[in-house]
């Protein structure tokens, strides 16, 4: 015990000593944080739309204020035919064309349903969907008001794109039901959480075990009573104990700062995120037991772990978005179930009995990687 | 005995490293293992620390087998490593504290074992392990591998890159060790530390050449050796190997050492020879040979080539 002591108290002066490990362990976090908070946006600022009403009547125009006085859209043009979409795509003028059906609100009152097409410039995906999303809500909130007003029976607004979406009964938009204000804050903490997870506990620790081969001083440390099972554990303990430390922080700083909700369990947050740093300290482990120097080590875990956590784990990019192969590939992301969970802790407020599923996999994971890890780990040389 | 080493191989892929080495070792005794780079003596070595595993063959220390037997070797060998390896980004102070505490016992408690050598590096016991010189890292990586009280400490070639006089200095602490009782097992490629040790085994290419005190593999050299010189040596030695009486040359130094095919040579008759080829200043004398010789001489055999000595021969200073 005081031989594994020791080997922690080692660890801890190793990164406490060196500068770059110190930059990635604390600063790297916060820079990441203000960056993702202030300059990288995804929320919509007086996007440029434009209109082109075929039946111009009440309804159509109340929709219309109600979109432009969202603050989220301004108006550049009044088109007059569906030949003058392509040319406003093209000049830049607007990003976003809503065309109502003529006779819009005489279909809507007599058959219950009446068209609208949203359509948007898709050469800019992320932002045609956000844009496709925020009007749907928008036409939607519209939608439920008209119903209330009226009081009648069966009536609602419905709608196909031609390149976006379709407005009829229940549109099915978790993100924007859960995310009411729609703040890009609320979905980039859960997933910076993971990337820094990941970060600290994986790469980190496939660096400094790599380190100590490439340095020889494992050779060393192979010779001595210390047991594999005590170096393995000396190593990510310390990174273990600077992750949780730096969930923590991160999470502050998202709810004082950027207003982060945080509507679920404190515990049940917590121990799901050990279980994701489990999951990252063993993908760690297993790098660093087949690499022989640092460098290495480095481009495996930055292409391997932390690519595929910003990438295909659903933080930036929405994983429905993705190409059938790559969604495959995102199921085998750690990041990806550890995200669907956070996220509904966070913002969903759900328990266990809504995230078992994702829960379990991950665990079954930790437990593959982790067995496959320790057994990788070498009691000599090569 | 302490190391009893059997038949061991070791072959990585095609390249083979030990080619079924045996030897043993007593209990208190300083044994050296020489032979040029590429000889197998780190990987002899990593063997009996336990961190290798040998194709075939039996390797036990202090009654333990290295494979079966790993973890109590573990606890009775001080190793030191051929590269440097402490941590350059810790102090002197807590590497030694660092290697006390992973051994289950502190510096206190050992301090006599390691007294002589670390008060020398004490003075800089807050700088960083990086810092030091050569000669002090060396010293303070002997403390590391001793600071437990070892059975038996294996070094492997702890004198390269040292300076002359930290080698020195460094072959006299292992002189004082082995006084105290420890078994020691050291490697090195030079040659002129041989004489330092109790016995010596000479190691080429994967191979024991011979094993004997060095006293003993001096007398082993079975021709009469002469030490050649002239005015000019690159001419000198291209004259030597076009000689149809060579049976061997290398050069040591400014010498050449020279050996001849024919039992009745006369130095006289190769002296004149030189002179006739246009050398001046050739001195032909009759000398002891050295372990140099005998590997040289030994390795010569074994590949039937005439070898130059500087290349392995590293005889430091």
């Amino acid at each position: 015990m005081k031989a594994f002591l020791g080997f922690i108290k080692k660890e801890f002066l190793h990164i406490f000593r060196d500068r770059r490990t110190l930059l990635i362990l604390f600063g790297m976090p916060l820079v990441q944080l203000l960056l993702f908070g202030y300059a990288v946006r995804n929320e919509l600022n007086k996007a440029d739309i434009a209109i082109l009403d075929h039946s111009r009547d009440e309804i159509t125009r109340e929709i219309t204020d109600k979109l432009l006085s969202s603050g989220y859209f301004q108006l550049t043009a009044w088109l007059k035919s569906e030949s003058e979409i392509e040319v406003v795509f093209q000049r830049g003028i607007a990003r976003n064309v809503i065309v109502f059906e003529s006779e819009f609100g005489r279909k809507l009152i007599r058959d219950g349903s009446a068209n609208i097409n949203i359509v948007t410039d898709a050469s800019d995906p992320n932002m045609a969907q956000m844009l496709e999303g925020y009007t749907v809500n928008i036409i939607r909130d519209y939608q439920q008001e008209w119903q209330e007003r009226n009081r009648q029976v069966q009536q609602s607004a419905g709608g196909s794109a031609g390149g976006g979406a379709s407005i009829s009964g229940i549109v099915p938009e978790v993100r924007m039901l859960f995310n009411p204000e729609l703040r890009s804050a609320n979905l980039f903490v859960p997933g910076l959480i993971a990337f820094i997870l990941m970060l600290v506990s994986a790469f980190l620790t496939s660096i400094t075990i790599a380190r100590e081969k490439e340095q020889g001083t494992m050779e060393v440390l192979l010779a001595s009573p210390l047991n594999p099972i005590q170096i393995i554990i000396g190593k990510v303990l310390p990174y273990l104990a600077l992750s949780v430390i730096n969930v923590f922080t991160i999470l502050i700083v998202a709810l004082v700062v950027f207003d982060v909700p945080f509507r679920g369990s404190v515990l049940l947050f917590s121990m799901l995120s050990l279980l994701f740093i489990m999951a990252a300290l063993a993908l760690g482990l297993r790098i660093s037991s087949v690499v022989k120097d640092q460098q290495t080590a480095m481009m495996i875990s930055l292409a391997g772990l932390l690519l595929p956590t910003i990438l295909l784990s659903g933080f930036i990019f929405p994983i429905s978005n993705m190409p059938a192969v790559l969604q495959y590939i995102s199921h085998i992301v750690p990041a990806k179930w550890f995200l669907i969970i956070i996220r509904g802790i966070m913002l969903k407020g759900v328990g266990l009995e809504f995230l078992w599923q994702e829960t379990l996999i991950l665990f079954g994971m930790v437990v593959i990687l982790m067995a496959t890890s320790i057994k990788s780990f070498k009691i000599r040389l090569e | 005995m302490t190391v009893t080493v059997k038949n061991l191989t070791k072959n990585y892929g095609e390249i083979k490293a030990l080619k079924g080495v045996s030897f043993d070792v007593a209990s208190g005794e300083l044994f050296g293992l020489i032979g040029p780079d590429g000889a197998g003596k780190t990987t002899l070595f990593r063997i009996l620390t336990s961190l290798l595993l040998q194709d075939d063959g039996e390797a036990k220390v202090h009654g333990f087998d290295v494979v079966a037997d790993y973890r109590e070797i573990r606890k009775i060998i001080g190793y030191m490593p051929g590269r440097f390896s402490l941590y350059q980004d810790l102090t002197v102070e807590e590497n030694l504290n660092f290697f006390a505490t992973i051994f289950n016992t502190t510096v206190e408690e050992n301090y006599q074992l390691i007294r002589d050598i670390y008060h020398q590096i004490a003075p800089f016991k807050t700088r960083r392990a990086g810092d030091l010189s050569g000669g002090m890292k060396q010293k303070l990586a002997l403390s590391c591998a001793l600071i437990h009280k070892p059975e038996i400490l294996i070094l492997d070639e702890p004198t390269t890159g040292v300076d002359a006089v930290s080698r020195r200095e460094f072959w006299d602490m292992l002189a004082r060790l082995r006084a105290s009782g420890l078994t020691i097992l050291v490697s090195t490629p030079y040659m002129d530390e041989a004489s330092r040790c109790d016995r010596v085994a000479l190691m080429d290419r994967g191979k024991i050449l011979s094993i004997n005190t060095p006293a003993g593999i001096s007398d082993e050299f079975s021709r009469p050796l002469y030490a050649v010189k002239a005015d000019r040596r690159y001419q000198l030695l291209k004259t030597l190997r076009s000689y149809p009486y060579t049976r061997s040359v290398f050069t040591f130094g400014e010498l050449a050492h020279y050996t001849d095919s024919r039992d009745d040579f006369d130095p006289e008759m190769l002296r004149s020879h030189l002179e006739q080829e246009g050398l001046r200043d050739v001195r032909v004398e009759l000398i002891n040979p050295g372990v140099e010789d005998t590997l040289i001489s030994l390795m010569t055999t074994e590949s039937e080539s005439i070898v130059d000595g500087n290349k392995f021969g590293k005889s430091g200073e």
